[in-house]
């Protein structure tokens, strides 16, 4: 079976009809529309044609996932459009036959030249663009020293210190002295906007796009510009909270350090950050991250953008889920019988306990949140026993955006592999079933509390081999023979596959407590040991060896899923 | 502190949303007959206006913070605008308003309104009245005050005190 990678099946879009227009004097062909916050095509602005052109205008309040405010004016560039000939209705050339231009000048002060806004203004065939002009540079200094006047400068003791783009910006564009010697405007600092987010006013600059994701993006008209001309500030309704699901994202977005994340705020300075790519494993939707660790710490998480998955946002939720990974309770030995032991006497034991087991004596339930890697090697330990297996179904609350019903990353991994069928958990019963009359005597565990499951300490005690790995003691670690201790995904490397069927990556980010291993490794052994087949000691070959046995992911290779995952038909 | 409103006043913004091709588009009215009945609009009404025009209490709020007619808090009984447009900041506008903070005991460096403790009177500039040609000006309640200086405003306050009533009767005030 052929691979059914549906982004490379889509029927290609129509060509976009193309226009010239020269960037700093470099013609440069770029297609007339371009799609619009919502994807839908718009005509072309000369913030994009730039972009084309490798070169970035600067600017606050545009971003390419909300709609367009145009109220910073940072991005002003100085622009000029072909003369017509009124008699000919043909371009007017010059002497040398090059086509005549008029830059944009001030209507009632034609010396003096006029930028447009770039975020806004469409670029039409022609069109010459100047972001590197003397008169552009001057637009931005005066821009941004607007924008200082009441600003309090506060840099050493900011949070967005090292990512902010007043900052970069007056590094580049601005001046190194204040010719403001009036009395700044005071507004609200620390202003408590949400149970996630605080709001220093002062460091805001009016940009509007914490106001436009809460209502455009969110459906959540929570944030507004309250007060007159030099006192307007950012604010939700008296008595109301910035309360949904999604508030974090306004951090991320606010180009300064106006809004800052309670969880992060004073934290850590943003440099020292180590940062991994990754995947949220707080649902099926699988929203791609970035871990920001630091000595072995997670710090932050934050949403890595993906098209084709979460755009640029991420849920508060799943955002601050971190916690667990580093936490003190961890498992961090192999215990046997309760007692510390190491991996090479468990997994030998264990080993040599499966082969032994009466044919159909074995069952096996995995966990959606391990990687669809280790879900593979539990299927063909499953497949070397004829075990019965499933993983246990964690339902909850999905909204209109990004949050999936199912709280696990990997259901389609657990279907994709076999290790469940197509509702999660329809096989549990039967097990409980089978240990109850004692058809199932040994019962290989990973990543579920089978005692939180429905399956009593009483039912579990009857087997007469219970392996469980978990990540922190449970009810069902605390009566098994043996405890394997494993890795939160941010410890590890594998793929999750999202409700989608996007089949993406996750890296290591922080190293796993005491002896504990990933998942993969130790069950790989296992596998290795019972089958006597030869295996794959390395997360690309694993991958690439289901890749090539899995039907619905035929044709894959670890090296092609790239940063952003591919969607594969389930 | 929940909102109560009569039904007469109901009816008489159900009519004013009727007025208008889209519902929001009756806040401004609902604001000032809202302010009119309680003599300010307080956080419930801005909640109750939202919620009766289909917005959310933002965009109401918005509204009332950038209008400066829009009170948030009760005012005096007596409420003193002193005109500091041009014409009146020449005639005197500034020293006006501080005579009358000083003699009601308030702060005449603040630049936002002032009331007196006791609720009587609030004392505020406000731009232009349109009477500058008798500069300076002050309006008194709903009544206009011309060419006022130290000894008008002393009976300003006067009649404020004697409970207000007879200012408007006392039209030779703005002669
Ligand atoms: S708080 Fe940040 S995002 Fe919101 S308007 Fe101010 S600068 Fe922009
Ligand atoms: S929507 Fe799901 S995957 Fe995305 S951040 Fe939230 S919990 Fe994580
Ligand atoms: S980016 Fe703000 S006006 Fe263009
Ligand atoms: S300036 Fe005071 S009334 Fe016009």
């Amino acid at each position: 079976m052929s691979a059914t990678v549906t982004a490379e099946n889509k029927p290609a879009p129509p060509p976009v009809e193309r226009i010239k227009v020269k960037v700093d004097g470099r013609e440069i062909e770029v297609p007339k529309t371009t799609p619009d916050w919502q994807g839908k095509p718009q005509a072309t602005t000369m913030l994009q044609a730039c972009a084309h052109a490798g070169v970035d205008v600067p600017h606050y309040c545009y971003h390419h996932k909300l709609p367009v405010a145009g109220n910073c004016r940072m991005c002003l560039v100085e622009f000029g459009t072909p003369v017509m000939d009124p008699a000919t209705k043909k371009p007017a050339l010059n002497e040398d036959g090059s086509p005549k231009i008029a830059r944009s000048v001030l209507p009632y002060e034609p010396g003096t030249p006029r930028g447009a806004i770039a975020c806004a203004t469409p670029i039409s065939p022609g069109m010459e663009l100047y972001p590197g002009s003397p008169a552009t540079a001057q637009m931005r200094e005066a821009v941004l020293e607007s924008l200082l006047i009441n600003h309090p400068l506060d840099c050493t003791i900011c949070d967005q210190a090292g990512e902010c783009k007043l900052q970069e910006y007056s590094v580049e564009h601005g001046q190194a002295a204040s010719r403001f010697v009036e009395t700044k405007v005071h507004k609200p600092k620390a202003v408590d906007l949400g149970p996630r987010i605080v709001l220093d006013d002062e460091r805001c600059i009016l940009c509007t796009r914490c106001i436009r994701f809460t209502k455009d993006i969110v459906n959540d008209d929570a944030l507004g510009i309250i007060n007159r001309g030099s006192y307007n500030t950012i604010a939700a309704a008296p008595g109301r909270q910035f309360d949904n699901n999604y508030t974090l994202n306004t951090v991320d977005l606010c180009p300064v350090g106006a809004l800052t994340s309670k969880d992060f705020r004073f934290k850590m300075r943003v440099w020292f950050l180590k940062e991994t790519k990754s995947v949220c494993p707080g649902c099926a939707t699988g929203c791609n991250i970035i871990i920001g660790s630091r000595e072995n710490v997670i710090q932050r998480l934050e949403p890595r953008e993906n098209d084709a998955v979460n755009g640029p946002w991420m849920c508060d939720s799943g955002r601050l889920d971190y916690k667990w990974v580093g936490a003190s309770n961890r498992l961090k030995e192999v215990l046997v019988g309760g007692k510390p032991s190491t991996w090479q006497t468990a997994l030998s034991e264990i080993g040599s306990r499966l082969v032994t087991a009466a044919p159909g004596s074995v069952a096996i339930v995995g966990s959606a949140r391990l990687s669809t890697e280790e879900l593979f090697l539990l299927k063909q330990l499953a497949r070397k026993f004829d075990a019965i297996t499933d993983v246990v179904e964690h339902l909850g609350e999905a909204d209109r955006l990004l949050v999936h019903a199912e709280k696990a990353p990997n259901y389609s991994g657990a279907r994709i592999t076999g290790l469940a069928y197509t509702e999660a958990g329809i096989n549990l019963p039967r097990i409980r079933a089978g240990i109850e009359t004692g058809s199932i005597k040994s019962l290989v565990v990973v990543g579920e509390d089978l005692v939180a499951a429905g399956f009593s300490s009483d039912l579990l005690g009857r087997l007469s081999l219970l392996v469980v790995s978990d990540i922190v003691p449970t009810p069902t670690t605390s009566i098994a023979h043996y405890v394997l201790p494993g890795c939160a995904y941010a410890e590890k490397r594998g793929t999750f596959i999202n409700a989608k069927g996007r089949v993406q990556k996750f890296m290591k980010a922080v190293e796993p407590p005491g002896t504990a291993r990933p998942e993969w490794e130790f069950l790989h052994e296992l596998v290795h040991q019972v089958t006597g087949g030869n295996g794959y000691s390395t997360i690309e070959g694993l991958f690439n060896l289901l890749a090539r046995e899995l039907a619905p992911l035929a044709g894959l290779e670890w090296s092609r899923l790239g940063d952003t995952g591919v969607t594969v038909t389930l | 502190m929940s909102l109560s409103i009569p039904a007469p006043l109901e009816a008489e913004l159900d009519e004013l949303v009727t007025r208008y091709p889209q519902k929001r588009s009756a806040s401004l009215m609902f604001l000032h007959t809202l302010q009119e009945h309680f003599g300010y609009v307080s956080p419930e009404a801005v909640e109750w206006t939202a919620a009766k025009l289909g917005l959310a209490p933002i965009n109401v709020f918005e509204l009332v913070t950038f209008y400066p007619m829009f009170r948030q808090e009760p005012l005096g009984k007596t409420h003193i605008k002193v005109c500091r447009t041009l014409s009146c900041a020449l005639a005197g506008a500034s020293d006006l308003r501080k005579h009358f903070c000083e003699k009601l005991g308030l702060d005449a460096k603040a630049h936002v309104p002032q009331t007196t403790p006791d609720g009587n009177f609030t004392v505020e500039f406000v731009e232009c009245l349109a009477a500058c040609g008798s500069a300076p000006v002050v309006l008194v309640n709903d009544t206009l005050c011309e060419k006022v200086d130290a000894s008008k405003a002393d009976s300003i306050l006067a009649e404020g005190k004697s409970g207000g009533a007879q200012l408007r009767a006392a039209g030779t005030l703005s002669k």
